[in-house]
């Protein structure tokens, strides 16, 4: 189990949280102006990468905060436990 | 002779003061407290315990604690528990045991045949014979015969297990003694420190040895340590609980067996550390030559542990195998117990005299091994010859001790991802480079001699505490007498002429030499290969004392050094896990609790028959009358909302409040149609998709003020929807200005609904004005509603006119009992679910789990109207488009009317073409009885099934075929004007 920090809580189990998936490029404004192969893609092709990942993660069951992390998917560690991105 | 005809009159560790009557495969045994079930056991000569797991050979005790191979038992009555290494299960009075997998007895095993047939039974064989057609043909005999103990049929009767969270800044595994010295030194230093041992009492490996601290038995200086522990408030020390799994950010997690708490089974501690010190000793290696599995053949350390702990003789007469020089100290404990020691084989050309000088008289064979053990049920005998070749010479002897070296317990540090290395000095794996805040100390580092393994501890407690900022200092230790150092030199196996020899790697899952051997000619050959075609080291025990011989047996056939075959992976549990520990107290109950509405209890009182309706909500499904059966009660209920008046409880409805500047864009993305021209006190029925294009959600959304929502959702998708919202808002749109508060539980409402509605409500006391022009369907109205606080929405889910009166939830349960009292003259009734899918049916009004089942999209239900083609944008519009560009036939919305009026058909029924045995065309979605149209009316999806109004199609149910015809999917009011009346 992950421990993940909450800027407000500090330090906290992974089952606390929610996990927010990998950050990935915003939702086109304009869907339209894609091919369709290429909104198949944004759909559906996630990177999987092997080693570090930028995800969000939702403090669901605390205090509802969404923290950004980096976290090594091959190790479980986490990179940048204070590197908050309060957006 | 209470204690056994192989028990000592003194020593040991038992109190013979408590004699423990027990039962073992029927028979009555007594033992006295202090025993383990296999010391209890070995005290009465009991020899032949087990049937191996394969080829159901005669097995007895090999080990004297987790490292057991070999004797699994099963606990029966009130604490049954299944696959317990004998050498773990602790006496106590009544104790009632049987070895598993064997039928009827151990003694005699109807599938000891197998033994026979061996040469039928590889490696692999099951994967070889089994494939055609079909494992799963075969696989229910082949767990039978090859079984483990059944699970337990009955909760434990003592009391729970529950579930314990902890934090420490040093958690010492293991109280030998190294971990009783990390633990002295970081605990004096005022750090908070957990310490956590497997057996029942402290002390680790001298517990089973003779070993002096400063002259005087080293267990004096246990007691003192543990006594100075106890004292410390900063300490905590745990006793039978056992270090099972290490994961990520340094938590543990520990299963106390025997919780001082008398209604806790056993607890389970997660624990988050600071610092970890491993010091779980080191595991005892088996010896491989021919027939190393009958009973009688045992680990040296196991009966050492016997003699000096148990005082148990584990046999008369003992010849010693050892490739090492820790077996002679072993031996010659053995000696002063009373058992006679034939001979020492040692596979070493040249033994170290002062470990020779520990066994006056006694013949030690140098460059010798044991080729073949003798006897069947038990060992009568030891086929010698020299390691370089020659011819065997029978030792008599009813005992064989091996010791084939020592391998530290790395598993934790493995499990924490820990790399480990190949000392060749000691022939063994040691950790290597740690990947978390965890070291290993003493025997588990490879310190094995009493002194090194003190100074290990005591050292790598200290660095624990000052790692954390603690101010520790050096312990003073004591003086651990000398005996010969450690010096080993690796024997894998003892290689054998005879092709049908078995010499066992894995005791337990009877891997020999020649499987490994196979694997490797079938091309199997790297470890963790041969460990899945083999299943070496996939038992119960993982390999403990045998997989080192695995790695070493595919090395040298290999001709690689051991660091490059590597070791398979250690994983968790370390030792057997109740399913009961690992859950705790999270029952289904516990885990997701009911939820109830403030009616909850009324509806109680009125005998409602309750459901879960949806994300763990009870509702009433129905209020029966005395005598009535269920059907004439959602008869009563769905006439009373047609034709009269009826309220219902609509409060698990998710409902949440939206605020921000950016409100009106967000409901425009998340809902298809259009929702900026909203005007405040109106509402809008909304459907939601996800983004690959299926019906998310359905409800209605009403606009309260500028830049102020009021959201409704379906009871069973609340929280999805608000996690959807949630992640659109901080993943994809983090700089909209937009606050999403859940307030489902601060509304409650009750509905009331039916053609006389607006009696009831006037009759309540209001002062809204509720003429339709002045409130009118779709709109919402703050007031007062018998002089309650009241938001009241009209909308409908029954296709009557209905008044949604939302109150503070500590109102509803006093605004409900208004309802009843002043709805009485008018005929009001409370309905129930059921009722309310009755009457959501006859309106062809969407249900989703029904209609919406993960596939449907809103042209595929008749709603294209609600595709929004103002809108650039919204969440699904372009995957609809895209699915809807490529595919012919869609599953359409229909209504279904089966020939038989007064035909049912189960909901979720296939329909086929004609009714044969094809692929579905469609199913049946919802089936009821109508009371308007009275007689039953379903709805359904069916392929293109806008195009077959008026066609016969075929319910095809088990045992026969219902036709019935295509019709619109709404049996009341197509037009809507009671809604909105």
């Amino acid at each position: 189990m992950l421990k993940i920090t909450c800027p407000f809580c500090g330090p906290r189990n992974e089952s606390e949280f929610v996990h927010g998936g990998p950050e990935k490029p915003r939702r086109p404004e304009d869907p339209a102006a894609l091919s369709d192969t290429d909104w198949i893609d944004h759909l559906t092709v996630p990177d999987n990468p092997m080693g570090p990942v930028r995800e969000k993660w939702w403090h669901l069951r605390g205090c509802g905060q969404w923290v950004t992390i980096t976290r090594d998917t091959v190790s479980h560690d986490i990179l940048d436990e204070d590197g908050h991105d309060r957006r | 002779m209470t204690g056994g005809k192989f028990r000592n009159a003194a020593g040991g560790r038992v109190d013979r003061g408590r004699p423990l009557r027990f039962r073992f495969n029927g028979r009555a045994y007594q033992g006295f407290e202090g025993d383990t079930l296999a010391s209890a056991l070995l005290a009465h000569g009991a020899r032949l315990t087990a049937r191996s797991f394969k080829y159901h050979r005669p097995r007895g005790i090999v080990g004297a604690g987790v490292e057991e191979p070999s004797c699994f038992v099963e606990l029966m009555g009130a604490e049954a528990a299944g696959n317990q290494p004998i050498t773990t299960v602790r006496l106590r009075e009544g104790l009632d045991a049987r070895s598993v997998n064997c039928w009827p007895s151990p003694g005699f095993d109807l599938l000891s045949v197998n033994q026979f047939v061996a040469r039928m039974l590889p490696a692999g064989f099951y994967y070889k014979t089994f494939m055609w057609p079909d494992w799963h043909l075969f696989e229910p005999h082949i767990r039978r015969a090859a079984g483990l103990a059944a699970a337990p049929q009955s909760d434990p009767r003592k009391g729970r297990y529950e579930t314990r969270h902890s934090h420490c800044d040093v958690l010492v595994v293991g109280a030998g003694p190294a971990g009783l010295a990390a633990a002295l030194a970081a605990g004096r230093s005022g750090a908070r420190v957990l310490l956590a041992d497997d057996g029942p009492e402290p002390g680790g490996s001298l517990l089973g040895r003779s070993s002096t601290l400063d002259g005087v038995p080293a267990l004096d200086w246990v007691a003192r340590a543990t006594a100075e522990l106890d004292s410390m408030a900063n300490v905590t020390r745990l006793s039978d609980a056992v270090v099972w799994a290490y994961r990520e950010a340094n938590l543990l997690l520990i299963t106390e067996r025997a919780p001082a708490a008398a209604h806790v089974v056993q607890r389970t501690w997660r624990v988050r550390a600071g610092r970890v010190v491993i010091a779980t000793g080191a595991i005892e290696r088996s010896l491989v030559f021919a027939d190393n599995d009958r009973p009688g053949v045992m680990l040296a350390s196991a009966a050492q542990t016997y003699v000096n702990r148990y005082a148990v003789r584990p046999g008369h007469s003992a010849v010693l195998f050892t490739n090492n020089s820790s077996a002679y100290a072993a031996a010659a404990d053995l000696r002063a117990g009373g058992v006679e020691i034939a001979a020492v084989v040692d596979s070493r050309e040249t033994v170290p005299e002062e470990a020779k000088a520990l066994l006056p008289g006694v013949e030690v064979l140098e460059g010798h091994v044991i080729e073949r053990a003798r006897g069947a049920r038990s060992v009568a005998g030891a086929d010698v010859r020299p390691r370089a070749g020659g011819l065997p010479r029978t030792i008599a002897c009813d005992l064989i001790c091996m010791s084939g070296g020592w391998s530290p317990t790395v598993h934790l540090f493995s499990q924490s991802r820990g790399r480990l290395r190949f000392d060749e000095t000691i022939a063994a794996f040691v950790p290597g480079e740690a990947a978390q805040p965890a070291v290993c100390a003493g025997a588990a580092a490879g310190s094995f001699d009493l002194s090194g393994a003190l100074a290990d501890g005591a050292e790598k407690g200290l660095r624990a505490a000052q790692d954390l900022g603690f101010e520790a200092r050096p312990l003073d230790l004591p003086a651990a007498d000398s005996g010969p150092g450690y010096a080993i030199e690796a024997l894998w196996h003892v290689p054998q002429d005879s092709p049908s020899a078995k010499a066992f790697l894995d005791i337990q899952h009877d891997v020999t030499v020649s499987d490994i051997q196979l694997a490797i000619r079938e091309g199997f050959g790297a470890v963790e290969h041969a460990k899945r075609y083999t299943t070496a080291g996939m038992g119960i025990d993982q390999g403990k004392t045998g997989n080192i011989n695995v790695i070493g047996t595919i090395a040298a056939q290999q001709g690689l050094p051991l660091q490059a075959v590597g070791t398979t992976t250690f994983r968790s549990p370390y030792v057997p896990v109740d399913f009961g520990a690992l859950a705790g107290a999270r029952e289904e109950t516990v885990v997701l609790p009911y939820r109830h509405t403030p009616v909850t209890e009324w509806n109680k009182r009125q005998g409602a028959v309750m459901y879960e309706a949806g994300a763990r909500w009870r509702r009433p499904g129905y209020y029966p009358l005395p005598d009535e059966g269920f059907q004439e009660s959602v008869n009563r209920e769905a006439l009373a909302v047609r034709r009269g008046v009826a309220v219902y409880d609509g409060s698990p409805l998710g409902k949440f409040e939206i605020k921000g500047r950016d409100a009106p864009k967000l409901l425009d993305l998340l809902y298809t149609n259009l929702f900026a021209s909203l005007k405040a006190g109106n509402g809008r029925y909304g459907l939601m998709l996800s983004d690959d294009g299926l019906i998310l959600d359905d409800g209605v959304t009403f606009k309260l003020g500028e830049h102020h929502y009021l959201m409704s959702t379906s009871t069973a998708h609340a929280e999805e929807v608000y996690r959807h919202m949630e992640h659109l808002l901080r993943v994809e749109r983090p700089d909209w200005q937009v606050r999403i508060t859940p307030v489902t539980s601060q509304w409650a409402n009750a509905t009331v609904c039916g053609p006389r509605a607006r009696e009831v409500m006037e009759a309540l006391g209001t002062d809204i004005d509720l003429a339709p022009e002045a409130f009118p369907f779709m709109a919402l109205r703050d007031g007062r509603v018998a002089d309650f606080a009241a938001r009241v929405c009209r909308v409908s889910f029954t296709g009557e006119l209905s008044f949604e009166i939302n109150v503070k939830s500590r109102h509803l349960a006093a605004l409900w009992q208004r309802i009843m009292a002043v709805g009485e003259p008018f005929g009001l009734i409370p309905i129930g679910s059921e009722a309310n899918h009755v009457l959501r049916v006859e309106k062809g009004f969407l249900s989703l789990g029904h209609e919406v089942d993960g596939t449907a999209d809103p042209y595929d239900l008749g709603m294209g109207w609600i595709m929004s083609k103002k809108k650039d944008d919204y969440i699904g519009k372009r995957a609809v488009a895209i699915r809807r560009s490529r595919e012919a036939a869609r599953r359409e919305l229909v209504g279904l009317l089966t020939e038989d009026p007064g035909r049912l058909v189960t909901e979720g029924a296939p329909l086929t073409p004609g009714g044969r045995r094809e692929a579905s065309e469609g199913f049946v979605s919802a089936s009821v009885w109508s009371v308007v149209q009275n007689r039953s009316v379903a709805l359904g999806l069916l392929a293109d099934g806008r195009q077959r109004m008026g066609e016969r199609v075929h319910v095809r149910l088990k045992d026969e075929v219902v036709p019935a015809k295509v019709v619109a999917p709404c049996f009341h009011d197509p037009d809507g004007k009671l809604l909105r009346s």
